[in-house]
């Protein structure tokens, strides 16, 4: 199997083989044998030369950190071979941008309309969750093409609140 | 006599903090939840537990009139409040009193006297306790307001009197920002606390937030049991605080403690209390404010004196006399507490509520963990991001660094983003080491590098589970006869990553 791994903005590539109750590793051209046990649901046991990890990771559905000895890390593996791998790759940064929340939270005002011309970096839309404020602002400068929240409206991290052309 | 039902208002890791003291005296322990804390950890660990309304906090865990009800109905004879919510509400506390229930806490009337920024400096005054230079009474007038600033001189800090947690507070540099300053300081506190008052206090460089935990009891005995040093903050929000503070010493600490005495008597106060300083790097401190419940932080004080200090509320609250001497209470080693919150270092520790996919709590010698929740718990939206606070005990401040370091390794809050590598940087960081902490001393710390050391090994473990996730499905498709098109694997595996 071979795979990328994405982690901090750096690719790695990573082949596995299994072998007897271990692993050849090699990654990014360098051997490394490794034993993985499944210790639980959400804890992966790994001897590397010796050297013992407890390894956490966030449920699959939920995104893809791991924890090693408390550090977390975000990590992204794709399989180059997968069409959805390509597909992610080639897509385009430029034109319509999207107006993100960057937490969860209630909408509680909205400081553009539809059809207004905004700068980059202008607030639009203010998101409140756990006492504390956060504006989302303008990702370019252009045109407010389409705002999808309204005030008192609840909205999930990630989620498209607009998008601006 | 001792109370035989207990009623907490709060929620969150001080409600589980109360109902384990209650457990511990033999008390019945009664949780009230909102909508969205139905599952919540302190219902679960209560003897008894009640709705008392939607989530937003105003309809229930701010509802005088609903939890009033409950615990007349339920049969409580006393209310903890925990901290924050209606812990500092002299209605509240007037409410419990006229419903017969005991308030485990100060009286309304030394509540309204420390609650009220302007009128507990006022107060003090005349009990001669040392203050920041600045006004005692709210500003009127800008004219008036910036001649005040001008004789104090620059920079000033303008605070909310009904304040606290850093809302309404805004540093002047000058005498041009002047207006703004105060038109937006006034606006933030009348939104925050329904009252826009306003008061000026000259800005001290870098101070360090000191804290003195004192209790008396209702006959009339007082006694301080040590300080708090609560300098590390991010926009006014304590992270990490300590006990004692390495800027303290014995001498200053007697000083600090006798004042706190003092303040406490001048407002005829009972059950537990803390005396907020700000302390200049000469040594000198002054008044800031009383904090008239139970702090977050009062783990720290907890370990170095080896008291409960919320079983001693409640017995103060019973009626009991304190047995504690001053003479004889002694600070024993160091404690230091990380206040876990669910933030997002990403994004500007932003708050960062959802679910609780993966929860490793550490353990071990001179570890505590006081939290709020459990794998599998979904973090609400509606209130303080507070996840669980991490204390660190050892004979010596290194040893509890140590201590808290390991524990940190252990420590894993996996479907919710968390401010915990926030502290590895802070523990090693070498002015904290050195005891130099201060209010500014989080906006100095180096952007943390962030990729960590093992990020070779984090990706190896991604591959692995990939890979035996990918195993599992081949099994399961094999096990059902193949019946998948390639087009429903891949969008599987889209939806497992």
């Amino acid at each position: 199997m071979r795979y990328e791994v994405g982690l901090g903005g750096r690719i790695h590539r990573l082949e596995l083989r299994k072998k007897d109750a271990g692993w050849e590793c090699r990654l990014d051209g360098r051997d490394v044998l490794v034993q993985a046990v499944r210790a639980s649901e959400n804890t992966l046991s790994l001897l590397i030369d010796g050297k013992s990890f407890e390894v956490k990771h966030e449920a699959a559905e939920a995104g893809a950190a791991i924890f090693v000895r408390g550090t977390r890390y975000e990590v992204s593996v794709e399989d180059p071979r997968s069409w959805r791998g390509r597909a992610r790759a080639a897509q385009d940064e430029a034109g319509p941008q999207k107006l993100i929340a960057s937490m969860p939270g209630k909408v509680v005002r909205v400081l553009a309309r539809e059809g207004d011309s905004v700068v980059s970096g202008q607030g639009i839309v203010v998101v409140e969750a756990m006492k504390m404020q956060n504006e989302i602002r303008s990702p370019r400068a252009g045109m407010l093409k389409k705002l999808l929240v309204h005030e008192g409206m609840k909205v999930n991290a990630g989620e498209v609140l607009g998008i601006v052309e | 006599m001792m109370f035989k039902k207990i009623l907490i208002a709060n929620r969150g890791e001080i409600a589980v903090r109360v109902i384990r003291a209650c457990r511990e005296m033999g008390i019945a322990s009664v949780a009230v939840c909102s909508d969205v804390d139905r599952a919540a950890l302190h219902v679960m660990k209560a003897d008894e537990a009640y709705g008392i309304g939607a989530a937003a906090a105003n309809e229930s865990y701010l509802n005088i009139d609903r939890i009033v009800e409950v615990a007349k109905r339920c049969g409580a004879d006393a209310v903890h409040p925990g901290y924050g919510f209606l812990s500092e509400n002299p209605k509240f506390a007037r409410a419990c009193g006229d419903a017969g229930i005991k308030f485990i806490g100060p009286s309304a009337g030394s509540m309204e006297l420390m609650g009220s920024k302007t009128r507990a400096r006022q107060g003090m005054e005349k009990a001669g306790v040392p203050f920041v230079p600045g006004t005692s009474r709210g500003i009127e007038s800008l004219a008036e307001a910036q001649k005040v600033a001008a004789g104090l001189g620059y920079p000033v800090m303008l605070k909310a009197a009904a304040g606290g947690g850093g809302k309404g507070m805004r540093l002047v540099a000058n005498e041009h920002e002047f207006a703004s300053a105060l038109e937006s300081a006034r606006s933030e506190a009348q939104r925050a606390f329904g009252d826009g008052e306003v008061y000026m206090e000259k800005a001290i460089a870098n101070p360090r937030h000191i804290e003195m935990q004192i209790l008396a009891d209702e006959h009339g005995n007082c006694v301080y049991l040590g300080e708090r040093e609560c300098s590390l903050q991010r926009r006014h929000q304590k992270v990490l605080e300590e006990c004692p503070s390495p800027a303290v010493t014995s001498k200053m600490r007697k000083q600090m403690g006798e004042v706190a005495v003092r303040v406490a008597k001048a407002a005829g106060y009972a059950n537990a209390g803390t005396i907020e300083f700000l302390a200049d790097a000469a040594g000198n401190f002054y008044f800031l404010e009383m904090n008239t419940r139970l702090q977050v932080e009062h783990p720290v004080t907890e370990l170095v004196t080896g008291l409960d200090l919320v079983q001693l509320q409640i017995r103060i609250a019973a009626g009991e006399k304190l047995a504690l001497i001053q003479s004889n209470l002694d600070l024993r080693g160091h404690a230091i507490e990380c206040r876990v919150y669910a933030e997002d270092p990403a994004n500007d520790y932003f708050p960062s509520p959802g679910g609780i996919t993966v929860l490793s709590e550490p353990s071990g010698p001179g570890i505590r963990v006081d939290s709020g929740i459990y794998q599998g718990w979904n973090v609400p939206l509606e209130y303080d991001p507070l996840l669980a606070k991490l204390i660190g005990y050892g004979e010596s401040r290194k040893q509890a660094i140590g201590r808290l370091k390991r524990a940190l390794d252990e420590y894993v809050v996996g479907g919710v983003k968390t401010n915990l590598a926030l502290f590895r940087e802070i523990l090693s960081n070498p002015e904290f080491l050195a005891g130099n902490t201060d209010t500014g001393l989080i906006g100095r710390l180096p952007a943390a590098d962030s990729i960590g050391g093992e990020a070779e090994i984090a990706v190896i473990a991604a591959g692995i589970l990939y890979a035996l996730r990918a195993e599992k499905n081949q099994g399961l498709e094999q096990g059902v006869g193949s019946s998948f098109s390639n087009w429903q694997r891949a969008g599987r595996d889209e939806g497992l990553r």
